[in-house]
């Protein structure tokens, strides 16, 4: 997007960005004390909702409106940022998190101030290892720097903030498995309502915000909801983080308006710079995997929050692509999905356990050749079966997990027919008594 | 991860012999009780401590983390095997964990992860008989921009190719990461002892 100016990714490239000196010599922590000085709670959740900030972990639920189910008697809030990232293939949050760290933490200030919160937990996962120091070291300064603790800049304020390692869930990023893990149980998915507004950690009310939605915050605090508004398209403003990833020239985490499509996002130069060796775009899982999948013709789609929807997708998601290029065999991206959906289920739901298990073993045995084309009708069925909240499941890991497994069957189901008729039947026994 | 259990051996239970914990990683378990609101929530915490000291957590430091967090062994056994990073057996010094996640396996993780496994000589799961490796697989590691990558301990090793995986391994500071470290979750012998990397 020529003329794009970064917002959440000003400071990457800038030397020693993480530092709190140069973070502050770049206009950093101004709007901390603008909200805490001049705004009061309910100011910035008007801001925040007028500026429609969608949250940027997957849901798109308004934060603003989020932040309104906390009952307005209540004594405390406690404030849990969500950095678990573990959806494949989504790292914008680590970005944030290694490349201005305190930005992280300004914007849970001004989120824990509107929320009235005193307490914050950053849940990093266990194998975010060279971010955990890189962010201590500047939850650290900002203590030294009077920016957390008692009396924030000499305001009434105040505020601790723990981070808070998981150990290797990929459920602990469901905001109420988060809330297990941090009361130090099983990352299980609790039964809603009530929801963690109401009765979340420790039985408190609890609001959990994602790292993506929360370094928002300081630019909707310094320029306004109506700056916010201008970018993008209605439905889907201000600047959002892309993730692009597989073989393209070039990988990475990009930032833009949600006009941009799909296409744009693989080949355009400011992004992904096109297929490495110029192979043709197969596939694509446009906002992480659990939302599904495009074929090479479906690059059109907006990376926006609702034009997904249009293409048989469950969501924007975190807005994190992998690409799938035409040389690759469809039956390795359903095994390969199928198999983290069955090793990440928690269990608690048996549709889900099981279900997301038999996916597994039938995709398993169509990519070793032992498949039959009723396997393609059988994944539908188990698929078809599983998901959909709400009330069938705990969580929404099982739509998570059928959405990607349908879509390639679906969309693919002739190269997959056509790879199972080209199988071996010679080899088809040796497969089974392996896999068996 | 979750119900599947992919690697669960335990030691047997060592009773009647001394504490496993010190006092030392007693106290700094202790030093997270203002942290939270219930003595429970330590415990992930207290866990990594546990296991950052002794290289695993075995079924006695359980017993004696349940001690001192007031809550009953069964507890502390059932929170630990929901989590894949907690070993309830003795692991290698280093623990590589091989990315198997969509990006990394279209960018070459597979051929990688089968470079690890010939020049270690060990399976998934497995570790060496000299006690120095073992190779664990993960489902992600938020690295997809760097794919196919893997983690040595701490280290992110990035776009790593099949070709350089033996000269990665054999290099004795593969695990070292390059930023400060902040020593919260290590066990506090450590922290005397391991700083600066």
């Amino acid at each position: 997007m020529p003329n794009y100016e970064p917002v959440l990714l000003r400071n990457v490239g800038v030397e020693n960005a993480r530092s709190i000196d140069v973070y502050r010599s770049r206009g950093g922590y101004r709007s901390a004390e603008k909200a805490l000085k001049q705004m009061s709670p309910d100011d910035v959740i008007d801001e925040v909702k007028k500026a429609n900030l969608r949250g940027r972990g997957g849901a798109g639920f308004p934060a603003g409106v989020k932040w309104t189910f906390l009952p307005k008697d209540r004594k405390r809030t406690l404030l849990c940022v969500n950095a678990d990232e573990s959806e494949p293939p989504t790292f914008c949050n680590r970005v944030l998190m290694e490349e201005d760290p305190h930005q992280l933490i300004e914007g849970t200030i001004i989120a824990g101030y509107t929320t009235r919160a005193q307490i914050a937990y950053i849940y990093l996962r266990v194998e975010f290892h060279e971010q955990f120091h890189i962010l201590q070291k500047a939850v650290d300064e900002a203590y030294a720097a009077g920016l957390l603790g008692k009396n924030i800049l000499g305001s009434d304020y105040s505020l601790e903030i723990y981070l808070h390692r998981g150990a290797g869930a990929y459920v602990c990023g469901e905001e109420t498995g988060l809330i297990e893990s941090i009361e130090g149980k099983r990352g299980w998915p609790r039964i809603k309502p009530p929801f963690p507004a109401i009765e979340g950690l420790f039985r408190q009310p609890t609001v959990v915000n994602n790292v993506e939605t929360l370094a928002n915050l300081p630019h909707i605090i310094e320029r306004g909801a109506d700056w916010f508004l201008s970018i993008g398209p209605p439905g889907s403003s201000g600047p959002k983080l892309f993730c692009i990833s597989g073989p393209v020239n070039r990988p990475g985490c990009y930032e833009g308006p949600m006009t941009i499509t799909c296409e744009e996002l693989i080949m355009s130069d400011e992004y992904g710079q096109g297929m490495r060796g110029s192979v043709p775009v197969k596939a694509v899982f446009p906002g992480g995997t659990s939302m599904g999948v495009l074929k090479g013709d479906e690059l059109g789609m907006k990376m926006d929050f609702d034009d997904p929807r249009n293409y048989g997708l469950l969501g924007l998601g975190t807005a994190a692509a992998v690409v799938v290029n035409a040389e690759t065999d469809i039956r390795l991206v359903l095994r390969n999905l199928a198999r983290f959906y069955a090793l990440e289920s928690c269990g608690q739901c048996t549709q889900c356990r099981e279900g997301t298990s038999w996916m597994y073993r039938i995709a398993q045995r169509i990519e070793n050749g032992a498949g039959r084309v009723e396997d393609l009708d059988l994944l539908e069925e188990v698929a078809g079966r599983m998901g959909m909240m709400p009330g069938l499941s705990i969580c929404g890991l099982p739509d998570g997990a059928t959405f990607p497994v349908r879509g390639v069957v679906q969309k693919f189901r002739a190269e997959l027919e056509e790879r199972i008729r080209n199988q071996d039947p010679g080899k088809v026994e040796a497969v089974l008594a392996v896999l068996n | 991860m979750s119900w599947q259990t992919i690697d669960r051996n335990v030691s047997p239970y060592a009773a009647g012999s001394e504490p496993v914990l010190s006092e030392g990683v007693r106290e700094k378990i202790r030093s997270f009780f203002p942290r939270y609101d219930t003595k429970r929530a330590v415990l992930l915490p207290a866990l990594h401590m546990v296991q950052d000291a002794l290289g695993h957590v075995p079924y006695k430091a359980m017993a004696e983390i349940a001690e001192v967090l007031e809550i009953h062994p069964s507890d502390v056994l059932d929170t630990l095997t929901f989590y894949t990073h907690f070993w309830t057996h003795p692991k290698g010094e280093k623990v590589v964990m091989a990315c198997r996640s969509i990006s990394c396996e279209l960018t070459g993780g597979r051929e990688v992860l089968d470079a690890i496994k010939s020049h270690l000589g060990i399976g998934e799961h497995e570790t060496t008989a000299d006690g120095k490796y073992s190779l664990v697989t993960e489902e992600c590691l938020a690295g997809c921009d760097h794919g196919p990558c893997m983690l040595i301990n701490e280290k992110l090793h990035k776009c790593v190719k099949a070709a350089d995986v033996p000269k990665l391994l054999d290099d004795a500071k593969n695990d070292r990461i390059e930023v400060p470290r902040s020593d919260l979750f290590d066990a506090p012998e450590r922290s005397n002892s391991n700083q600066p990397s």
